[in-house]
């Protein structure tokens, strides 16, 4: 449908959309969530160059392509990329751009907050990523563990780790407030909870989660920074402190982060089923239920990640039996796809099939995770192989590919063209086979014995064979993605033009044009039932069949009346100067112990800070109110 | 918009609550230096404790005059960060 | 004819006081409750930590060290800015600017008081032997204060603000800081004061 409203039918002059500047003062969520996707993927090869250096260093043994300091700062780097500059951004790019849309606003609650949330992303992992070359990247391990992490202080590397970690931590608190906040308020009118998209349903659940265990690890960060900086105590065991409270304390965490990474994946799955089955999602209440089950689940399990700390046998059971209990409501979620695949119409282009490896990947890496709930058996799988197969088969066989999955299918929505089907099925192909051969052998590796974060392994252990095909695998993923960046760019300037609803979907922002104007849609619709524009275009025959509605039988769809005019938000400059001056104070803060200059980083960045967040608080929200 | 005046507290309401938050902790202070107590000082503290949180959230902080949503999301988190820290706590065989 | 939908954070029929019912005000809140409810788990967190280091004094002093006649009073005054600002708010909502800055600067005052009386109590903690690193008991008290203490500062800042906000134009729903959202989370701030002066100073078990 061409857009032929003008400004003054809207109410209001929308911003420009032309040049480095309207990207650095946007406040409209498609724009943040383009900006994610983005740096997202820049990450990715970032921090895929660093697995490639890995897994060639260990293709063979006795490898010698990089020392052992260089190889621990690398598969800490690859950690800390993978998990907190790739995985969370495209989950959060994904949740800015189809949030509002798939619940009928305009935009999120408070779209400053939403710039400020990617900007400080983008400086924190800038300033992680510049450890390289700045002082030395951080070489404990993405988990950090004390005393390794407190005890070295003549290198600023863990410092860099620990404030990293802290302002990201910011900036996903800023991002999931706010789409708690737009959720919860801001949807259209009909539109219930029970009537919200799963993609919707998995993120709210996923926001509160980083909401209550975000602050946790925030203070596990600021005790390591003490520590390390001023003296403290909390884990240096000569003074009767405990290293074990920051294992704790970054696991209440880290458990409820990994929900974070996979539910938003989760929810993306849970749309593209349905469409290409040609059938409603199976068990719509189920689904989401048990995805707030585990939710609250996901906070009773973290110290099944410490079964060899010696925390006793109550705990230990304890923690056994939790985590066997949240296998579950996953597998429910499970059936539940399976189901809504069974008699359905299938068909199979990209974004079905990385649904489908989703599934099958996902199951895999989810089964190898109740192995590691049976506790003696854990004692053999920890610090082992077996442990990096399984949160590769969750993480990139189910995050990767439920996010990939998500970009074949919302590309045309972002772009007005759709990815091109050859390369996707290539693309899918090598990613499927590459990525299996890379860490299907890993759990062989563990099991046989080796050790996970060594740099090397001696001749005649027999594992040369296991971790030369890893490696060759590695190198097949770094292929695929070579078509999925091509594919990407390829169709972004010659795909086939796309429309409103290529897919023939379900959810709200198929309704709209590809891609949709910045104020989202003309007219904010009203909802009568879940997968509501599913029902605008299909009735029912006798039979139960899904028969095409003409339009004379559609009639005009029920749309809010907004007498006056749309309220939309302004471009502002604030939040990124906000977001500069807390990222220069984060800064400033990793090198306080070096000397004059963190103190002078430190005082220039709270004055920047003061200046954006007072300027952002004095400013009205839109300039134009009706 | 109407405005309903019968669920709003007034000034007169906080200074009287503002008082019987201030008696409160006189007796909460004075608690510790009461022998006879000891065998229950905990618990009694703590009751005074939760019962000051309660009545600053539920009136100071509107929380029982407002929508239910914003009740839930803060007693989920006050409830879920209770027993978190109780377990952690429990397993440093610290509680 | 929209349909109203109907859960908890909708608001149906007669509303309580005007500024329920608005919806840019209901978000606002929305996104303060759950803010206030993340806090919950950072100082949750912070006292879990001092809980489990209470008696790990490693030969320095412990908890004899407090003045509780001295943290009563500071306490007390901390409880009151929480009357002076819920009197602030209830003068805005009467769109009473001027009684309204009033109390928001005796509520800033009292928080300033209480923030004098912990560096007073600090100091004096540190001439007597106890600092960030005499041990993890003094760690974690330090930390538990001192980022409460901090929270304090912050928000006499926002208080200061408003005042600022009030002098030049009058406080409006148009602007992003109004007094009620500040207000939720100087009362947070108190409570977390509560519970830290029940926990850390009276309980001492």
């Amino acid at each position: 449908m061409a857009l032929t409203t003008t400004p003054d039918d809207l109410g209001y002059t929308p911003p420009s959309t032309k040049g480095l500047w309207s990207w650095i003062t946007t406040i409209d969520h498609k724009r943040i969530g383009i900006m994610y996707a983005v740096s997202s993927l820049v990450f990715f090869l970032v921090g895929g160059l660093e697995a490639l250096l890995i897994r060639t260093q260990l293709a063979t043994a006795n490898g010698t392509l990089v020392s052992a300091d260089a190889y621990n700062q690398l598969f800490t780097m690859h950690g800390l990329t993978m998990v907190f500059a790739v995985i969370m951004p495209i989950a959060a790019a994904f949740q800015n751009y189809f949030i509002p849309l798939m619940i009928g606003a305009r935009d999120v609650a408070f779209p400053r907050l939403n710039a400020f949330a990617f900007w400080l992303f983008l400086f924190s992992v800038v300033l992680l990523t510049s450890s390289f070359f700045l002082g030395g990247s951080p070489d404990g391990a993405w988990v950090g563990y004390a005393p390794l992490s407190t005890q070295i202080q003549e290198y600023v590397r863990m410092d860099y780790y620990s404030i990293g970690a802290q302002l990201l931590g910011f900036a996903s608190l800023a991002g999931s407030i706010n789409f708690v906040a737009t959720i919860f308020t801001m949807r259209a009118p009909g539109m219930t909870l029970m009537r919200m998209p799963v993609f919707v349903w998995m993120s709210v659940v996923s926001s509160f989660l980083l909401i209550f265990s975000l602050p946790v690890i925030g203070v596990g960060l600021w005790q390591i920074f003490i520590d390390r900086n001023f003296g403290g105590l909390f884990y240096e065991a000569q003074a009767s402190g405990d290293p074990l409270l920051w294992q704790h304390l970054f696991w209440i965490f880290g458990h409820p982060e990994v929900y974070v990474l996979i539910l938003p994946a989760f929810g993306i799955v849970s749309e593209i089923l349905p469409v290409f089955s040609r059938k409603p999602l199976f068990g719509y209440s189920f689904v989401v239920f048990s995805g707030i089950a585990i939710g609250f689940l996901g906070f009773g399990v973290w110290a099944h990640h410490m079964f060899t700390a010696g925390m006793g046998p109550v705990a230990e059971a304890g923690f056994g039996l939790a985590t066997m209990l949240i296998a579950i409501p996953t597998g429910v979620k499970i059936f539940n796809w399976i189901g809504t695949m069974w008699g359905g119409r299938l068909t199979f282009p990209a974004p079905m099939l990385f649904t489908v490896g989703f599934i099958a990947m996902f199951l895999i890496g989810g089964i190898s995770g109740v192995t590691h709930a049976v506790v003696p058996a854990n004692t053999q799988q920890h610090d082992s192989y077996y442990v990096v197969a399984h949160f590769h088969y969750v993480l990139f066989g189910g995050a990767v590919f439920g996010y990939v999955a998500g970009a074949y299918y919302w590309f045309p929505k972002w772009t007005g063209r759709l990815m091109n089907e050859t390369i996707g099925k290539w693309n899918f192909w090598i990613m499927f086979i590459g990525f299996n051969l890379t860490f299907a052998p890993q759990h062989i590796l563990g099991l046989d014995g080796m050790p996970r974060r060594t740099y090397r392994y001696a001749e005649g252990m027999g594992w040369d064979v296991w971790n030369l095909m890893s490696t060759i695998g590695a190198f097949l993923i770094a292929v695929s993605f070579l078509f999925f960046i091509y594919n990407l760019i390829a169709s972004y300037r010659h795909g086939k033009v796309a429309g409103n609803d290529p897919w023939d979907a379900r959810t709200l922002e198929w309704t709209t044009t590809s891609p949709p104007p910045v104020y989202n849609f003309e007219e904010v619709p009203v909802v009568h039932h879940q997968d509501d524009f599913w029902y605008r275009k299909y009735g029912v025959d006798e039979d139960g069949r899904a028969v095409k509605l003409t339009p004379e039988q559609a009639g005009k769809p029920d749309v809010v009346v907004e007498e006056h005019g749309m309220h939309m938000p302004s471009p502002s400059y604030f939040p990124i100067i906000a977001a500069t001056g807390v990222a220069l104070l984060g800064a400033g803060l990793v090198f306080i112990s070096s000397g004059p200059i963190g103190f002078a980083v430190i005082a220039l960045g709270a004055v920047v800070a003061l200046w954006g967040i007072v300027g952002w608080a004095a400013e009205p929200v839109t300039r134009e109110m009706h | 918009m109407s405005t309903a005046s019968h669920a709003h507290p007034t000034p007169k309401t906080y200074w009287l609550i503002a008082a019987a938050l201030a008696v409160a902790t006189a007796i909460e202070i004075a608690i510790p230096y009461i022998e006879v107590l000891d065998p229950v000082r905990a618990p009694l503290l703590i009751a005074f404790g939760a019962a000051k949180f309660v009545t600053v959230v539920a009136v100071f902080m509107h929380l029982r005059y407002d929508l239910k949503g914003y009740r839930y999301v803060f007693g989920i988190a006050v409830v879920v960060a209770i027993l978190l820290f109780i377990v952690l706590l429990a397993v440093f065989r610290a509680l | 004819m929209a349909t109203a939908t109907d859960d908890v954070f909708e608001v149906d029929g007669q509303t309580d006081f005007e500024s329920t019912g608005d919806p840019i005000h209901r978000t606002r809140k929305t996104a303060m409750w759950v803010f206030l409810g993340s806090e919950v788990f950072f100082f949750g967190a912070m006292i879990a930590t001092f809980l489990l280091y209470r008696h790990t004094t490693d030969g320095g002093p412990g908890a004899e060290i407090f003045n509780i006649p001295f943290t009563s009073a500071s306490s007390f005054v901390l409880l009151m800015s929480s009357l002076t600002m819920v009197l602030a708010d209830n003068a805005f909502q009467k769109s009473d600017q001027r009684q309204g800055r009033i109390w928001l600067i005796g509520t800033a005052l009292l928080g300033l008081s209480f923030l004098a009386g912990q560096i007073f109590e600090f100091t004096e903690f540190v001439n007597e032997g106890l600092t960030i690193s005499t041990s993890p008991f003094g760690s974690s008290f330090y930390m538990l204060t001192g980022f409460h203490g901090m929270h304090v500062a912050g928000g006499v800042l926002m208080i200061a603000l408003l005042v600022a906000f009030s002098l030049r134009r009058r406080l409006s729903p148009d602007h992003g800081m109004n007094v009620e959202l500040v207000a939720l989370y100087w009362h947070f701030v108190d409570i977390v004061w509560i519970v830290i002066f029940t926990v850390v100073y009276l309980l001492q078990i």
